[in-house]
């Protein structure tokens, strides 16, 4: 038998068993939704494809143009888009959640900022130009930037409060933007393989991406998932979590460490996508409430949902062409942002 | 520190450390530039660029001086004079030091304004500048009409929805900039980076006809701003009119990043490091706008002449952004005080 203090919910107030049960129930509708957008993200593009056919062609391959086109384009990039959407929203919270700081997102920690120039090196220097090679860069490019953001903002005697973290990753960011454009403007030939790179997009991925970060995403969305009672105690305080038995050094580091595995796989996959780790926790927060047990299983789902729909607006809208991901994502994103700032939902910095 | 000097009604406050430090700042500027002038194909040692520009030159040197390479130092410090004013304006009004131009979204919106003229409509450069000034105040007007809420517009809130203006134009650039010929593509991404790389007199004279009018403007209502630092209820109580000093002022504030975009491209940094830094110098608790403008041209012009003697050629804006940028990682490490927000 646990002890009971750590049973003990660390919220202030009890809620009752009702409101859980509605919690987990929105929990299943939310899946529910992502099934359907999956579903959608399948059969909706350039050509529309019956949702019948679709699930023909799923189960059996025989060669035909649909078949192919599901199997060939449309099954990855619905996998890596829940994958990425998952990872994102995740990192968002758990961000957020850490650094105590609603602003907190994997772009303006510097994280996008460094898996750019990372590839860009890659692209400026080695001349690489296979998107697995830019997937490695973006990975280390990214995890190094959120690492060094992290000691940068945590160093001296205050330690890592949000205010310095928000600080030292524009900081890092700036010159990790900087340093970007003096190497992609050294040749229009780095600057043609960077552009594209740049503006986030699921498509043109193929399944072998997915194979080698889905690891990664997935060990750090279990990561996260088991950080969500520490981070309720520490939400407290230091002091009332180190008396409920949370240990916060460690939950920071874990913390830290899921979150630089979460977004550097998800940059590395599908290049930068803003906005979708700042507004999902965002929306969770301002529906259920900080609860981090619900707050990161709903971001979790809902941030695919996002991503996958703002993918599938992107081949609607601008058929037969596409919009990228990213710019769709930005461009629905800010507005709800931006709606929700005025109504005075967004919490204090 | 401050003393007031009085001729019949007009009273001025006079601040000798302020005033020591907009002079040397102004020397360093200057010399900067003059620097900057001498450097190139045909290098010409300080004391003749001096003479060139004092009209003793021969002719060969002063055609070189007046003509090809003083545009872009006038342009630098002109840009930077307006980079750093306008910093300083929305970092006092949002009373967060976050809340500078370039992150609040009004540099993207000129930038959007000016590759939409580069990329798609395909103007000269009077219609590029056009369209810079009008992104840079679609933008701030469409973020200041957001912000506005409850007969007032609330610093924290103007940050949060510029920050989500910036990321919404952003992406919009980068789609701009993916639709492009590479060539095309790639001229607007150089001037995406900020550069001062080709400027004539018809980037620079528009700046300063720009900044005739803004910078009196500015600093006639920059006074207000410390009493508008100490809360909205405070500075009504103390007779400011709130709103309506805050609307000029954000109309100027906006005027000069425009301007200061038009000539020289979205230059990342100066605007938000120079006001912290010349606060620090002056040691002033309040912001102060002409030594926030000095520090901003002194800045610029410095980065340029360091952009021009790097081995390859880089904008200046990759100069500001890296130096910005260390500079705040060292503001952090070095203080351990919370942030400085």
């Amino acid at each position: 038998m646990s002890t009971p203090v750590r049973e003990a919910p660390p919220r202030k107030e009890p809620v009752s068993a009702t409101a859980a049960a509605g919690r987990a129930g929105g929990l299943l509708v939310l899946a529910g939704v992502l099934v359907l957008t999956m579903a959608a993200s399948l059969a909706i593009g350039a050509e529309s494809i019956p949702l019948d056919r679709v699930v023909a062609g799923l189960l059996h391959p025989d060669g035909s143009r649909e078949a192919l086109i599901i199997q060939d384009l449309r099954v990855p990039r619905t996998l890596l888009g829940v994958a990425v959407g998952a990872a994102l929203g995740l990192a968002g919270a758990l961000m957020q959640a850490l650094t105590r700081n609603p602003m907190a997102e994997p772009g303006l920690l510097g994280v996008n900022g460094g898996a750019a120039f990372a590839v860009v090196l890659v692209i400026g220097f080695l001349d690489a130009r296979t998107s697995l090679v830019y997937v490695w860069a973006a990975f280390a490019g990214a995890a190094g930037a959120a690492l060094l953001v992290y000691a940068v903002g945590s160093y001296g005697r205050a330690g890592a409060t949000p205010s310095r973290l928000v600080l030292a990753g524009a900081a890092l960011n700036a010159v990790f933007s900087a340093l970007t454009a003096g190497v992609m403007l050294l040749d229009p030939r780095n600057f043609d393989g960077f552009r594209f790179w740049q503006v986030g997009s699921l498509s043109g991925r193929d399944l072998e991406v997915f194979a080698q970060l889905g690891p990664f995403m997935l060990g750090g969305a279990v990561l996260a998932l088991l950080l969500a009672r520490p981070l309720n105690a520490l939400a407290l305080g230091e002091e009332a979590g180190r008396a409920l038995g949370v240990n916060p050094g460690r939950t920071r580091v874990l913390g830290a460490l899921a979150i630089v595995v979460l977004c550097g796989s998800a940059t590395a996959a599908v290049g930068p996508i803003w906005f979708l780790g700042l507004a999902v926790p965002f929306m969770v927060r301002s529906a259920i409430g900080p609860d981090q047990r619900w707050v990161l299983p709903y971001s979790l789902l809902l941030a695919p949902v996002l991503l996958l729909a703002a993918d599938i607006a992107g081949r609607v809208l601008a058929r037969p062409g596409e919009l990228e991901t990213g710019i769709v994502t930005a461009f629905v994103g800010a507005p709800v942002f931006i709606w929700m700032v005025r109504r005075g939902k967004a919490p204090k910095l | 520190m401050s003393r007031v000097v009085r001729a019949g009604a007009l009273s001025v406050r006079w601040e000798p450390r302020a005033a020591a430090v907009g002079v040397a700042l102004l020397a360093v500027g200057l010399a900067a530039a003059v620097f900057v002038v001498g450097t190139g194909d045909f290098p010409i040692p300080a004391p003749e660029v001096v003479r060139a520009l004092a009209g003793q030159g021969d002719q060969a040197t002063t055609f070189i001086v007046t003509e090809l390479r003083l545009p872009r130092a006038v342009a630098g410090l002109l840009a930077g004079l307006a980079l750093g004013i306008s910093g300083a304006i929305f970092q006092s009004m949002s009373r967060n030091p976050l809340g500078s131009p370039d992150l609040i979204g009004f540099t993207t919106g000129a930038s959007t304004g000016a590759l939409l003229q580069i990329l798609v409509l395909g103007g000269g450069a009077a219609s590029i500048a056009a369209g810079s000034v009008s992104g840079a105040v679609c933008t701030a007007a469409a973020v200041y009409a957001l912000s506005y809420r409850g007969g007032g517009v609330n610093g924290h809130r103007l940050v949060l929805i510029g920050v989500g203006a910036a990321a919404m134009l952003e992406a919009g650039n980068s789609y701009l900039i993916t639709r492009a010929e590479l060539r095309d593509a790639y001229e607007a991404a150089f001037w995406l980076t900020g550069s001062l790389n080709n400027r004539g007199w018809e980037h620079a004279v528009p700046l300063a006809l720009a900044l005739a009018v803004l910078v009196p403007l500015a600093l006639a209502y920059g006074g207000r701003l410390k009493m508008g630092e100490l809360g909205d209820d405070a500075a009504q109580a103390l007779g400011v009119p709130v709103q309506r000093s805050r609307a000029i002022l954000v109309a100027a504030g906006v005027g000069l990043i425009a301007a200061a975009t038009t000539a020289v491209g979205p230059v990342p940094f100066v605007a938000l490091a120079a006001p912290q830094l010349a606060r620090r110098l002056t040691r002033r608790t309040g912001p102060h706008l002409l030594s926030a403008g000095l520090m901003g041209a002194a800045l610029l012009a410095v980065s340029d002449l360091i952009s021009l003697k790097l081995p390859a050629a880089v904008p200046v804006g990759v100069v500001t952004g890296t130096l910005g940028g260390l500079y705040l990682v060292w503001l952090l490490t070095t203080t351990g005080r919370k942030g400085t927000t």
